[in-house]
């Protein structure tokens, strides 16, 4: 086939986002992912963002009629590239068959390629894929009726082809696409409205569904090339060791090992950058793995070889005893709490969580003649390619990186210390080399999820209404990965579930309590909301019951009212940031959280009479500018085993743009969320990660997942909100409500094992 | 020694306890057969070793000579087996990583109980994680591929 100049590979981008970006990978500031400064990544970018509507950036459409669209997020199971690909597809009117998906490579010109932080049509990331899809229909029938010597006014896009009905002509997009490409891009076409939406909102098939059922998806632990070695890395088993001294011999007395190499360590508050270790290079996988088994290794000691995440409970127990500092303060809470007609106190616990996605991660990097070509399971190849550039000390432009398919993601693929692993190591021995993960190492030397102690406290008046509330947490915060000192929990995270708190209460107080980082601290699907949703929602159903009042019911009463939230006036002490997005544009609406809790209600037959044994549990939290409600039912058997027959969740994201995979989103954080809650805890002794493997480091399995999962979509019409992440905040709270309603003690220290 | 991998004969001569795993996807280079943890906790490197399910990161080679193997390659010729094509319709894969491993151990229990209970479920799939969650689609998919009601439990 030969391919129209749709795709132009020309500089779009200003200088200011490019030097941006730059000085953003230097500086490891790209930590702002996640948190505090959101709005950098997410969108809000400094350049036009109307250079991103150019249907050149996003489509080829070749002589043949094949719709080539370049997709620029990573697909790791939210069906993104269908996603985005839908998007441009319908606004240009394209045949779903002859549709087919470009990945993009890390490039600025597409804007943030940062899939994280359930980012990707939100806050209108989508958009610039639908203005590409509409100026290029409109392209299409400009040629169309410059041929037929017709007003562009009577001709019209219509399933891959251009139409004039009063002269009964057609022409394909195929045909048109040549002279198509040449015209101005119009930047005036109205967009679709919903009802004209023949892909968006609708369920079509996945694009890449064959591939992932016949095994022919790529996924990095997958790719190869001629040359190419393998490298199974030996790094430091605690945070902030390095290599002292190593014997290799036994190493390379196995057959298929090439080469054992050191590799530098970077000091504490490595950020992206490689832990450093011991690579051994072999000809193929088992030699790698059996040639590091073999490895005799002396590390240096480290200031957190005495770290006990058991022991360290005790530590951010005393942190959230004591006064914090103070984040937001609304009246008096104490006052309020100590002339209260009843008091409720509650500690809430959850330990290091890892990702653990089934694709451990793995890069191809290939090094030569002073560029380098990477192939990884990156989440976002534009940090990944600053990263690898800063670790070969040459130009971001020396570096392409393409992004494979993602076996699971979950925010550890957002850190591309194994990409600058790879490019390294092929640098030092000028061959390609695969860095191959191992499942030991995912769980060792990853980037684990927080630990955090949270301590509530609120007081009801006679008639059970809240009428103060504190809030103090201790936890290592992700900033600690990217600098040193970074003891409290950020802004950025507070605002995740805490700060952000919808319920009408008068008298607030919130505090940040200390404690430092004793491994690298990453995000995990939907990030502090996990801890903050757990413990808000834990304690607002405790504090149903003190006040004698249906659970559902009084959440509904102490959202005060359908209001949007005044996030100027909640006392915070800074700004309270909004994912990313203008409060304006996406306030806080306790109508939208009154929705979906009264449609979880609804379908999960709330109120309705259960077995001996069994109880329901509720929780709502809004997180990534969507509302979440779910109802957990649980059956306890006189063991005080624990399991989870059925999962209700409702969804309001305003918009589902592929229904199907919103629903297939929910129906994952539901068993994420549980594994969360009722499995996984990673430990540290003296230092060291203490789970080996997934034998040990437990996660949900067929046998133990609920056996129903029903999901809720709420159509509010509402701006669009994420999808990725939000399923997951509620899910734990609603498991140890419904555990304290099955009449077994409540569940403050995750995971409630058993 | 000598095995089948997807009808073809191959002769290995390497090294004996190289599990069957890294033989597949480094030397012929059958990459749908994935690596999740090298210690068949996880069942992503589900494979058929004379029609049975076997986690392949486990299996060296030089328990294979004589044996019949079949990957995810060769399961069908045009992905059409019966559980892919239940698999497609209940759109199952979030990323696709475990998916061989799922799709190779159910094929495994509906030749062994063409019609599996519940319980056949659980007990023939639990050995195979999911970390973006997709079982309620998988059973659905294998009820499917049964020709069993589906049930409510699709989340759909």
């Amino acid at each position: 086939m030969t391919t129209s100049p749709w795709l132009r590979r020309g500089e779009v981008v200003p200088l200011e986002r490019r030097e941006f970006v730059k000085r953003m990978a230097a500086t490891g500031l790209l930590l702002a992912i996640g948190l505090n400064s959101v709005s950098c990544a997410r969108g809000d970018d400094a350049d036009d963002p109307a250079a991103r509507n150019d249907p050149h950036l996003w489509l080829k459409i070749g002589d043949d009629g094949v719709v080539t669209i370049v997709v620029h997020r990573s697909e790791m199971g939210q069906g993104i590239r269908t996603g985005l690909a839908m998007a441009l597809a319908d606004e240009l009117e394209a045949d779903w068959s002859t549709v087919r998906i470009e990945q993009a490579i890390g490039d600025a010109k597409y804007g943030s390629q940062n899939t994280d932080g359930s980012s990707s049509i939100r806050n209108d990331a989508w958009m610039p894929l639908r203005h590409a899809g509409a100026s290029a229909r409109r392209m299409l029938e400009t040629a169309a009726a410059a041929e037929w010597g017709v007003p562009v006014g009577e001709v019209k896009g219509v399933n891959g082809e251009v139409v004039h009905a009063a002269s009964n002509r057609k022409a394909s997009y195929g045909s048109l696409a040549k002279k198509a490409s040449a015209l101005p891009v119009p930047t005036d076409v109205p967009l679709k409205t919903p009802d004209q939406y023949r892909f968006i909102g609708k369920t079509v098939a996945s694009l890449d569904l064959n591939a992932m059922i016949t095994g022919k998806a790529k996924f990095a632990q997958d790719m190869s090339m001629p040359g190419m070695r393998i490298a199974v890395i030996a790094r430091p088993p605690v945070y902030g060791s390095k290599v002292e001294n190593f014997d290799a011999a036994a190493a390379l007395a196995v057959p298929g090992v090439v080469k054992v190499v050191e590799v530098p360590s970077s000091p504490i508050s490595s950020g992206y950058k490689p832990l450093g270790g011991v690579a051994v290079i072999a000809t193929g996988t088992w030699a790698a793995i059996e040639g590091r088994r073999k490895l005799d290794i002396t590390w240096s000691a480290s200031p957190n070889d005495s770290y006990d995440s058991v022991e360290y409970r005790k530590e951010l127990e005393a942190s959230v005893r004591a006064p914090g500092n103070l984040v937001r303060t609304l009246g008096d809470a104490d006052a309020a709490i100590a002339g209260a007609a009843k008091k409720v106190t509650a500690e809430y616990y959850i330990p290091h969580l890892a990702h653990a996605p089934m694709e451990p991660p793995a890069a191809l990097a290939s090094f030569a003649n002073g560029k380098c070509e990477v192939w990884a399971c990156t989440q976002d190849p534009q940090s990944a390619q600053g990263t690898v550039a800063g670790i070969l000390d040459i130009k971001p432009d020396r570096v392409t990186v393409n992004v494979t398919f993602l076996g699971g993601a979950f925010g550890r693929k957002s850190k591309p210390d194994f990409a600058a692993e790879a490019a390294w190591l092929s640098k030092e021995i000028a061959a390609p080399v695969k860095v191959v993960w191992t499942r030991e190492d995912d769980l060792q030397n990853g980037y684990p999820h927080t630990i955090s102690m949270q301590r509530l406290e609120a007081g009801l008046d006679a008639n059970g209404k809240i009428v103060g509330w504190t809030h103090r947490i201790a936890s290592p915060p992700i900033g600690s990965t990217f600098e040193l000192n970074q003891d409290f929990h950020s802004e950025g995270e507070l605002a995740l579930g805490i700060t952000d708190m919808p319920y009408a209460i008068p008298n607030v107080r919130v505090e940040v309590c200390k404690a430092p980082a004793h491994s690298r601290i990453g995000w995990y699907r939907s990030v502090s909301n996990i801890p903050h949703a757990f413990a808000v929602g834990c304690f607002m159903d405790e504090l149903a019951q003190a006040a004698g009042k249906d659970p559902v019911a009084f959440l509904i009463e102490s959202l005060g009212g359908d209001r949007v939230i005044d996030m100027t006036a909640t006392g915070a002490v800074k700004k309270v940031d909004n994912y990313g997005a203008s409060w304006a544009n996406h306030p806080n609406d306790t109508a939208r959280h009154r929705r979906v809790l009264e449609t979880v209600a609804r379908e999960s037959g709330w109120g309705t009479a259960l077995p001996h044994g069994e109880g329901r549990g509720v929780a709502v939290h809004r997180s990534f500018l969507t509302y979440v409600a779910c109802v957990v039912r649980v059956k306890v058997v006189s063991d005080g085993t624990v399991s989870v027959p059925r999962v209700d969740i409702a969804m309001d994201c305003g918009y589902a743009v592929h229904p199907d995979r919103v629903r297939s989103q929910c129906e994952g954080a539901v068993v994420m969320g549980l594994s969360n809650t009722m499995l996984s805890e990673l430990t540290y002794a003296r230092g060291r990660v203490v789970q080996t493997n997934l034998a040990d480091y437990k996660v949900m399995r067929m046998a133990g997942a609920p056996k129903e999962i029903r999901v809720h979509l709420v159509a509010s019409g509402g701006p669009i909100g994420g999808v990725g992440e939000p399923g997951v905040p509620p899910v734990g709270a609603a498991f140890a409500n419904a555990v304290a309603a099955a009449g077994r003690a409540r569940v403050r220290t995750l995971p409630r094992v058993g | 020694m000598r095995l089948t991998v997807n009808g073809e004969t191959r002769e290995y001569t390497g090294d004996p306890a190289q599990p069957l795993l890294w033989y597949l996807r480094d030397e012929l280079a059958l990459t749908g057969t994935k690596f999740g943890c090298g210690i068949s906790a996880c069942g992503a490197c589900t494979v058929h070793v004379d029609g049975a399910p076997v986690t392949a990161c486990v299996t060296p080679m030089s328990t294979l000579d004589g044996k019949t193997v079949v990957t995810i390659e060769g399961l069908s010729e045009a992905g059409d087996h019966p559980v892919q094509k239940a698999w497609a319709d209940a759109n199952v894969p979030q990323c696709g990583y475990c998916q061989s491993g799922q799709i190779m151990a159910a094929a495994a229990l509906l030749k062994r109980k063409p019609r599996p209970t519940e319980r056949d479920i659980d007990d023939a799939m639990t050995g195979v994680i999911c970390r973006c969650g997709t079982y309620t689609r998988i059973r659905e998919a294998i009820r499917r591929a049964a020709g069993l009601e589906a049930t409510a439990a699709g989340g759909r």
